[in-house]
């Protein structure tokens, strides 16, 4: 979705980048004020950084915070570049590699869900499998007809994907994901 | 007044806030939708307010002016195009660090969004080019945004801000709140003390160097004239050579026993070759830009590098750091004077190898050049310029080429803040502007755009602002009539085919200074050098000094792009034939 990876920001950078990419989600705490979104999607696409996934809301309404969720593919020294570029940003509060915290709790990862709305029209036996199989991945119907299901499915991002990709034969016909949403295991906060 | 609030207009409480902020002087042009803040300025005599003929040479003047005093710079302009012709100047501010509140007027609320009549998207174009910025709605939040804006354009690593206000909210009455020493704001908290054992640990490190090299850049100069005292301390307390970029010339004098000269791309060979072979690096308030470390895989190879900036962002970016400590250069060294005296009596006897290695590369005196007495060498008229303004109170600014680099390597500055130029965004056109914001901070001294004949012309409208207000800048051009960087670059790298690097037609800039009611001068031989300068010195009205100087002269010595720091072409080695064989195809690629 984004920019080409880039090993540095700089010209000058002739050596290849021997440390390989890896994906890391972030979760960003900042002021909910006109623009911040903005402020930050436009330093990643400005620094030639990756998004994979954006999920953004207001989470404490009296303080006005939002926490954005973000998930980055870059090499361990773009990533520090990537954080010390977000907490240079005035209105952001907190910036917490998700994926680099819950290894320092002793979990292996960070939880992660996504929601994902699946519309699916057919008649017949297309129609019986389609809803055999939301059963057994645990999807919802949330819209029905004679013609078609809207689905409604939450879990990790593989399951979501490998649900669309068994539903595109029976009749897939719109899709819309979340992104992710992420936090970690474990009694402490952010 | 403090502490008791008060209702207002929106237009007045800018005024209010500029004058609560401490702001003596603005630059800007007025329009459409700033006319009731110049209504205001009409009706006051605390601020003066000084007409620019071009809104990014009121930008550039603010730089001058800030980087000048230490002071924040102030702009005003109008919306749309007041607001898109600073730009150039916001970005050059935010590469350099210079603390800039630009206010913006803006079409009313109401009309947000219609594609009305001067109406553009300030706060989306000027995001990436501020520090912060904001879009004022109500004017009950006015006041708060101003100070804010000054509070975060001056501290931590400055940068410029922008304030964008609609006609409306600075028509509407509201409550004005006095700047308040309670700081609200949560998220941003610029650390300025540093981490004490890491700063142990340098010192350490520090102690144990055989072949050590202090590289300072304009964080010093950012800092404070405090830190560039604790920095020159620590020089005198460690004996270690110091080289600075082309942002921090001044911090450590030119005169200074240690000083190696500036290093980077225009450096001496003594500097590179010393950043190249040292074995400690203390890197102090510098960010290892392109132009500074030229091959970065073989930048300094066998060295530990501790790196002390107040952005994080900035430790680690380009080159991994041994130890990085965040906070502000001046907080810093003053622990680190204070660490280096408790816990080392000074034995500079380990350095005697290192200063006679030192002292070679000295001796290759990489700025030679060949003098010539029937035409001006460009090296010949800034030094003579120097000799000849040296003693006074000078303040130097430059636009952007050749002419910056031979004024970086021949001026000798030895106070901080004397010396103004575009560092990072390299632009064209701000020097006078430049200078006549030094002008305005320092209405006796001598203020000195050092000038090409290209870049002059980019802002030159403003001589009619330097004469309107009597500010006596004077512009010394080393006329070449080229581009002369462009220039020397298609020579090095494009087969000497020099294309649109050649003004054909060019001003008498002795006429063009007389049409705006300054002074022109020209001078295009060696022995009449003096006497022309020392005219213009004398001059007290905005002097053009069309200095005609030797048109095919190339900047040396230089790290040609894609190479290491040893790999430098120096003057006496660079024949035809090494310029146009020095950068390879993979080099060529690089800016």
């Amino acid at each position: 979705m984004n920019a080409q990876h880039q090993p540095t920001g700089s010209a000058y950078f002739m050596t290849a980048e021997t440390a390989l990419p890896e994906s890391h989600t972030l979760s960003v705490l900042v002021d909910n004020e006109p623009g911040v979104l903005a402020r930050v999607i436009g330093l990643f696409s400005g620094r030639g950084y990756n998004i994979e996934s954006l999920t953004v809301s207001e989470t404490e309404h009296e303080a006005h915070l939002s926490r954005i969720t973000i998930v980055t593919t870059a090499t361990p020294h773009v990533l520090a570049q990537i954080m010390a570029q977000l907490e240079r940003i005035v209105p952001v509060h907190r910036v917490v590699d998700l994926s680099v915290r819950s290894v320092e709790l002793g979990y292996d990862k960070a939880l992660e869900r996504e929601l994902a709305l699946v519309k699916v029209t057919g008649t017949g036996d297309n129609r019986v499998e389609a809803l055999r199989l939301a059963d057994a991945f645990r999807a919802q119907v949330i819209d029905a007809n004679t013609e078609h299901f809207i689905f409604e499915i939450t879990g990790r991002v593989s399951k979501i994907e490998q649900f669309i990709s068994i539903m595109k034969p029976l009749g897939l016909v719109e899709i819309c994901r979340t992104g992710i949403a992420a936090m970690n295991r474990g009694p402490q906060g952010m | 007044m403090a502490g008791k609030q008060m209702e207002m207009t929106g237009a007045e409480m800018v005024l209010q806030a500029l004058k609560d902020n401490g702001v003596e002087h603005i630059f800007g042009y007025p329009g459409g939708a700033v006319l009731p803040i110049y209504d205001e300025l009409h009706q006051q005599e605390d601020i003066e307010h000084i007409l620019v003929r071009h809104e990014q040479g009121a930008g550039h003047m603010a730089e001058g002016y800030a980087r000048s005093t230490g002071k924040p710079g102030v702009v005003l302009v109008t919306s749309g195009p007041g607001a898109t012709n600073v730009v150039t100047a916001l970005q050059d501010a935010l590469m350099d660090s210079i603390p800039i509140v630009c206010l913006t007027g803006q079409v009313p609320t109401s009309l947000i969004g219609s594609d009305a009549f001067q109406e553009c998207d300030t706060v989306g174009i000027t995001r990436p080019c501020t520090k912060h910025n904001w879009l004022v709605k109500d004017v009950n939040q006015l006041s708060r945004v101003i100070h804010e804006a000054f509070r975060i354009a001056t501290t931590g690593r400055p940068g410029p801000v922008v304030v964008d206000i609609p006609k409306d909210v600075q028509f509407a009455t509201g409550i004005y709140t006095p700047p308040s020493p309670v700081i609200e704001q949560k998220s941003y908290q610029p650390k300025v003390s540093g981490d004490l054992e890491k700063i142990r640990a340098a010192v350490e490190l520090m102690a144990g160097a055989k072949r050590p090299m202090i590289y300072s850049g304009g964080g010093v100069i950012n800092s404070g004239r405090e830190a560039s005292q604790l920095l020159r301390e620590l020089v005198e307390l460690t004996d270690f050579p110091i080289t600075s970029t082309l942002m921090g010339l001044g911090a450590y004098p030119a005169s200074g026993k240690n000083w190696m000269g500036m290093l980077g791309m225009h450096g001496t060979y003594e500097a590179n070759m010393a950043m190249h072979d040292c074995d400690v690096m203390v890197c102090i308030g510098a960010r290892f830009d392109d132009r500074i470390t030229g091959r970065l895989d073989a930048f300094s190879p066998n060295s530990k590098k501790i790196h002390i900036d107040i952005d994080p962002s900035s430790i680690n970016k380009i080159v991994r750091t041994d130890i990085g400590i965040l906070g502000d250069v001046g907080h810093v060294l003053e622990d680190m004077v204070r660490l280096w005296r408790a816990s080392k009596t000074t034995d500079s006897s380990q350095l005697t190898e290192w200063w006679t290695r030192i002292s070679k590369w000295k001796a290759r005196n990489s700025l030679a050049y060949t003098p010539n007495k029937d035409v001006i060498m460009p090296q010949y008229a800034i030094q003579r310029l120097y000799e000849l303004t040296k003693d006074r109170d000078t303040y130097i600014t430059t636009e952007v080429g050749q002419h910056q680099m031979w004024a970086a390597q021949f001026y000798g500055f030895e106070e901080p803040n004397r010396w103004m130029t575009s560092g990072g965004l390299g632009t064209m056109g701000y020097g006078f502007p430049a200078a006549i914001g030094v002008q305005v901070a320092h209405r006796d001294s001598l203020v000195i755009d050092i000038a090409g004949d290209a870049s002059i012309q980019m802002c030159i409208q403003e001589m009619s602002c330097a004469v309107q207000y009597g500010l006596p800048v004077k512009i010394f051009i080393l006329n070449n009539q080229y581009m002369g960087m462009v220039r020397q670059w298609q020579q090095l790298l494009h087969g000497n085919r020099l294309s649109h690097s050649y003004t054909e037609s060019m001003p008498d800039f002795v006429k063009l200074a007389e049409a705006y009611g300054g002074v022109g001068i020209r001078c295009d031989k060696p022995d009449e050098l003096d006497d022309a300068i020392q005219t213009m010195i004398d001059t007290p009205q905005p002097v053009i000094f069309d200095c005609r100087v030797a048109a095919l002269a190339n900047c040396f010595p230089m790290i040609p792009s894609g190479k290491a720091h040893n790999d430098m072409l120096l003057p006496d080695e660079a024949t035809d034939e090494a310029v146009a064989n020095a950068i390879d195809a993979k080099g060529r690629a690089l800016v």
